[in-house]
Order: C-alpha cells, then sequence, then structure tokens
C-alpha cells in the first residue's frame, strides 16, 4: 500500500474510534499537545496509562477477591482508574467507571463483580485498537520516508 | 539572541499523585512555554519550597533581599501551584491552607484541579483563597486561564520594587527569596 493508501485507512481507523465511542475529545486534546519536539506524546501517555491502570486492575481484582469487601478501597481504586481513563479520553471505559462507583457506594457486590468484567472487557479492547493505530502510523511514517 | 538563555521563565510547581494526570499537566505547562516541576504529594510540595510545616524562619537564610538581574540565572522561584484536590494524605485544599497561612508562599497563586463537580467544594477552594478551580480533565483552554494570575504577581513585584531591567513583553520574575529549589524540571515520584 502506498503512502497516501496508508493515510487514509489510518484516518478511517481514528474516525471510527471516536465513532464507536471509545475516544472521545480529551484524545484529541493530547494529539494537539504533540509537537515536533514531543512526536510521541499520545502513545507515551497512552503506554503510561496501560502500565499505570494494570496495576490498579490487580488491587481492584485482589480487593474484590477479599472478604469481606473494603468498598473505601475499591473507590479509592476506581476513583483513580476512572481519572486517568478520563485523561485520555478512554469513554468507554470511563463510563464503566463511573456505573462502577455507583455500584460501589450502593454496596452491590455482584453488581461490582459483574460491571469489573465489562470494565476490563472494555481496557482490553481498546488497548489493542490503539496498539494497531499506532503501529499503523509507525508504518505510514516509514513509507513516508522512502 | 544571547541573553534568551539568562530570561527567566514562570515556574509553574504541579501536584499530583496521578502519575498520567502529571504527564498531561506537564505537557500542557511545558507547551505554553512555562518550567515546571511536578511531583506527587502535597508534603513533597511544601519540601520543594522549602516549607516544612515546621518553623518558617528557619528557611529565611538568603541575604539577598532584592534581586538583580545579574541572579537570574540562579532563580527558580514558584510563580505559580496547581494542584489535584484528592491525594492521599494531604489534600489539595490542605496545601492550599498552608500555602496561604504561610508568610513566605501566600502570595504565590494556587490552582486547584478535581474531577469531581463538587460546588460546595469548588466554593469553599475559592473562598479561601484559590485562584481558579478547573475540571479535569485539564485542557490548554484552562491553562490559558493561568497567565493573568501569574502576570499580576509581575506587576505587583515592579510596583514594590524598582526595576531597571524592563524588557518588552519580557517574563522576567523577581522570584520571591525564600524557595529553595532541590529539582530542576524533575519529576520527583
Amino acid at each position: 500500500m502506498d503512502g497516501y493508501g496508508m493515510q487514509n485507512q489510518i484516518a478511517c481507523i481514528r474516525r471510527s474510534l471516536f465513532d464507536q465511542g471509545y475516544l472521545d475529545e480529551q484524545f484529541i486534546q493530547l494529539e494537539e499537545l504533540q509537537d515536533d519536539a514531543n512526536p510521541n506524546f499520545v502513545q507515551e501517555i497512552v503506554t503510561l496509562f496501560y502500565t499505570d491502570s494494570t496495576r490498579l486492575i490487580q488491587n481492584i481484582e485482589l480487593t474484590l477477591n477479599s472478604r469481606p469487601i473494603n468498598f473505601s478501597k475499591l473507590d479509592d481504586y476506581m476513583h483513580q482508574f476512572k481519572g486517568s481513563s478520563s485523561s485520555i479520553g478512554a469513554k468507554k471505559v470511563t463510563s464503566e467507571c463511573a456505573v462502577f462507583r455507583q455500584y460501589c457506594a450502593a454496596g452491590n457486590a455482584e453488581a461490582c463483580i459483574r460491571n469489573f468484567q465489562h470494565i476490563k472487557q472494555e481496557h482490553a479492547i481498546l488497548r489493542k485498537k490503539l496498539e494497531f493505530y499506532f503501529q499503523m502510523m509507525g508504518q505510514a511514517a516509514v513509507a513516508q520516508t522512502r | 539572541m544571547g541573553n534568551m538563555a539568562t530570561q527567566t521563565r514562570f515556574h509553574v510547581l504541579a501536584v499530583d499523585d496521578s502519575l498520567i494526570d502529571r504527564k498531561l499537566i506537564e505537557r500542557l505547562l511545558k507547551t505554553s512555554s512555562y518550567q515546571v516541576t511536578a511531583v506527587d504529594s502535597g508534603s513533597k510540595a511544601l519540601e520543594f519550597l522549602g516549607l516544612n510545616g515546621e518553623n518558617e524562619d528557619e528557611e529565611r537564610n538568603s541575604s539577598v533581599e532584592s534581586v538583580s538581574a545579574a541572579d537570574e540565572d540562579h532563580q527558580v522561584g514558584v510563580n505559580l501551584i496547581i494542584t489535584d484536590y484528592c491525594m492521599p494524605g494531604m489534600t489539595g485544599y490542605d496545601l492550599l491552607r498552608k500555602i496561604k497561612q504561610s508568610s513566605s508562599f501566600k502570595d504565590i497563586p494556587v490552582v486547584i484541579m478535581s474531577s469531581e463537580n463538587i460546588p460546595s467544594r469548588i466554593n469553599r477552594c475559592l473562598e479561601d483563597g484559590a485562584e481558579e478551580f478547573f475540571l479535569k480533565p485539564v485542557k490548554l483552554s484552562d491553562v490559558n486561564k493561568l497567565r493573568p494570575h501569574l502576570m499580576k504577581g509581575i506587576t505587583t513585584k515592579n510596583e514594590m520594587q524598582s526595576n531597571t531591567n524592563k524588557r518588552k513583553g519580557s517574563e522576567e520574575i523577581q522570584s520571591p527569596d525564600r524557595t529553595r529549589p532541590r529539582y530542576n524540571e524533575l519529576e520527583v515520584v
């Protein structure tokens, strides 16, 4: 595929991420902070998010598995998780976190556990999509230098 | 051109326990040409300022009362503090109070950030001295609101001290002589 074709494909991938609700305008804010001096900012902060949120997920799992469940601790972790996902524009993940916090506030363990599965799924789906997106951008950058 | 290196930029101290948000605020501030020090807690912020919550007089060790142009290279005063509200240990509100209670630092503008839109919280912060309250995620348009608060700091100081080094459009700062930087654009985690 030539450089122009790749750009087209990348633009489509990007648009679908927004259209399908995976990303919101905060992601655009991140893109606008990228410049020649900081050409990989978006990828860097997304990578940081996945490293950090993986740790949070582990902590949340542990907390959900302990009895009795410490809802206060759960809410604390989820507050952090929601904050970070909101900061990178991860729309679906953020809204699932908001739902979780409501169940948490109500002390509804079952709903929390169920909802957490959704969070993990959305988290993983977005990761794959973004990895693919960054990969394509990397390839396009290489194609342009040819 | 030779003077560029010695021209002081505004220095913002950013406080946030979230790694992602620290990276974000740092980028936002640097994009706006501010010098940034990012720390992950209120206590680290106080430590950076040289305020250990103890006797403030211990920190008044500087013999330089007024600042001359020659000292600019060696000064890293803090011109604004931007802090997250929800942090373990010392909250952003606690930090705000400590800053405002400090005779050395009470005039440094403080801005609070929070992911939660709680009017009573917002009002309390503003009433107790915060200049602005930003809802997270913080955007470039929010950071643009910082400039007037920073410029106000210069005007006040220019009125108080005779400044023979006025340059057009300069962001030259007569920084408080009590801040004692240990870090320079390094992230403290």
